[in-house]
């Protein structure tokens, strides 16, 4: 079934808290209470320890893009009118990795290792999306 | 236990490339390619239907299927692998451990591929929305999607860390369409130019279309035996003197180290079991599903230094007639992807002299490798 809206997931039980803490404009993701490990996407037992005791906790929102690319594929019909845009590879300043969209900034100011920090927009139907911007931008302070 | 030249590969098939790529068949089925080549490769050994004792098969719906079409009903070993690239090492793996450990005498791996014609992405699928089979779904949300995808952020990262140039990935699209051009089963047989690569639109940029992999409908076939059974065969045995694997499980195909630490653990292990360094080696077939992963393979197996494969492939050291010819087939991106399958069957063509226009003279070793989440390498000789 071919759909002209852009891919947005399912919530489930596992995932609800993410996406309601990115509709309250916070970057939470989930902590092993025992190892103090944390992941994303979404699972029930720490990959670090195997424990079933986790949480969900906020991040600094702060990261690194250690890599960025431009998709001039089109892919997705919900997405063709943005073509090419930009998609990051980020590492949170806690560790773990996240893809998202790039946002308030010029293509030729992409470069790798640039510090971003999370700001959040809404896809569609209520999905609120945790993306990246520059740093030092003015996007990101307000 | 050492495996060393204890097993061999003593037939190929594969459909024709070409012909399939031109004109699309939607009643072709991956079990009718996959029972194309498993004949073709039964012809090629010599070997009777009835001598098989093995059956693997990669990308099928149904290993089942395939067993009934064929008429092989009472294999003692059976596996199925799903339809990755990095499948194709893994399967020849496992047949090379049934033949050494008794459980079978001659493995048929099958391989077949109709998702060309069947509509097939490599891309776009919105998959599982509550991520509960495949996490693909955040980032799709994102409009990320694709290996290729994948791949081209591991390239820009590479390109930041070694001060890589825009041009860094012509050599090998480059070598690899001369080669297609000397390969009569290629899809693509026309050279393309420096000015014909650069001036290729963009997919996922830094990545153009002449960094991607040809998509392909295809079967591919490998009969593996012992040693011993190979000698009296329809062709030389070309022998399995070491393989070995080790995965870069994340959750992305994106592997920030460039799948290094597992390339360097399979380096390390099949190097030494075979006894053979890299200066030892006449001929790579690396897989290619883009260009760049050719790079991370030759650094991760110790052919250069870190950032030192973009210039290691320039000037024509990996072109056919090259110091260390790579992918003399055209690889994925001028023969056809068939997901590692056919430059699997290219090891053997050039070991056992068979390769044509594209043979490199006295071949007599040559190392396969695949950079992906499960790094895989096998040295043949012959």
């Amino acid at each position: 079934m071919t759909t002209d809206l852009k891919p947005v997931p399912e919530l489930t039980e596992l995932n609800r808290p993410y996406f309601r803490a990115a509709a309250e404009g916070r970057l939470c993701i989930q902590r092993c209470r025992p190892c103090g490990h944390r992941w994303f996407p979404p699972s029930s037992r720490c990959p670090a320890c195997l424990s079933t005791d986790v949480e969900w906790a906020d991040v600094s929102g702060r990261g690194t893009l250690w890599s960025w690319i431009l998709m001039h594929q089109r892919y997705f019909a919900g997405f063709a009118d943005e073509i090419p845009y930009p998609i990051g590879f980020v590492q949170l300043e806690e560790g773990p990795f996240l893809v998202a969209g790039l946002v308030g900034v010029d293509v030729e100011d992409l470069v790798c290792d640039l510090p971003v920090r999370v700001v959040f927009e809404e896809s569609r139907d209520g999905i609120v999306l945790a993306k990246f911007t520059p740093a030092g931008s003015v996007a990101a302070t307000s | 236990m050492s495996i060393r030249d204890k097993t061999a590969i003593v037939g190929v098939g594969t459909t024709e490339f070409g012909p399939r790529y031109r004109h699309l068949d939607p009643e072709v089925t991956a079990f009718d390619l996959a029972a194309e080549a498993f004949t073709s490769a039964l012809t090629d050994s010599g070997l009777q239907k009835s001598d098989v004792d093995g059956l693997i098969t990669a990308r099928l719906p149904s290993y089942g299927r395939l067993a009934d079409m064929l008429g092989v009903r009472h294999p003692r070993l059976v596996n199925a692998f799903e339809g990755t690239g990095r499948m194709s090492g893994v399967a020849l793996q496992t047949a090379v451990m049934a033949v050494v450990t008794g459980q079978a005498e001659v493995v048929a791996c099958v391989y077949g591929n109709n998702g060309r014609s069947a509509g097939a992405k490599y891309g776009g699928g919105a998959g599982d929305a509550r991520g509960d089979v495949s996490t693909a779904i955040y980032d799709s949300m994102h409009g990320m999607t694709s290996p290729g995808a994948y791949v081209a952020m591991m390239y820009q990262r590479y390109r930041h860390e070694f001060g890589v140039p825009e041009d860094a990935l012509a050599p090998i699209a480059i070598s690899n369409r001369r080669n297609g051009a000397l390969n009569p089963n290629a899809v693509m047989r026309e050279p393309i130019t420096y000015e014909q690569y650069l001036a290729a639109r963009y997919v996922a940029e830094p990545l153009r279309m002449l960094d991607y992999c040809l998509i392909n409908d295809g079967g591919v076939a490998l009969i593996v035996t012992s040693a011993e059974r190979a000698r009296d065969l329809a062709k030389p045995p070309v022998y399995v003197t070491a393989t070995a694997a080790a995965g870069d499980l994340t959750n992305y195909y994106t592997s920030t180290d460039f799948f290094g630490a597992a390339c360097r653990d399979v380096a390390e292990r099949v190097h030494r079991d075979a006894g053979l360094q890299p200066a030892d080696i006449d001929c790579l077939q690396i897989y290619d599903n883009f260009t760049p992963t050719v790079l991370f393979s030759l650094e991760g197996f110790g052919y250069c230094g870190p950032g030192e494969a973009w210039e290691f492939v320039k000037d024509g050291r990996i072109e056919v007639d090259g110091a260390l010819p790579v992918n003399t087939s055209g690889g994925h991106t001028a023969e056809s992807y068939m997901q590692g399958w056919a430059l699997h069957v290219e090891a053997v063509r050039q070991l056992r002299g068979e390769a044509g226009e594209r043979q490199v003279p006295n071949c007599a070793t040559v190392q396969y490798v695949c950079a992906s989440p499960i790094v895989t390498s096998h040295i043949f000789r012959r």
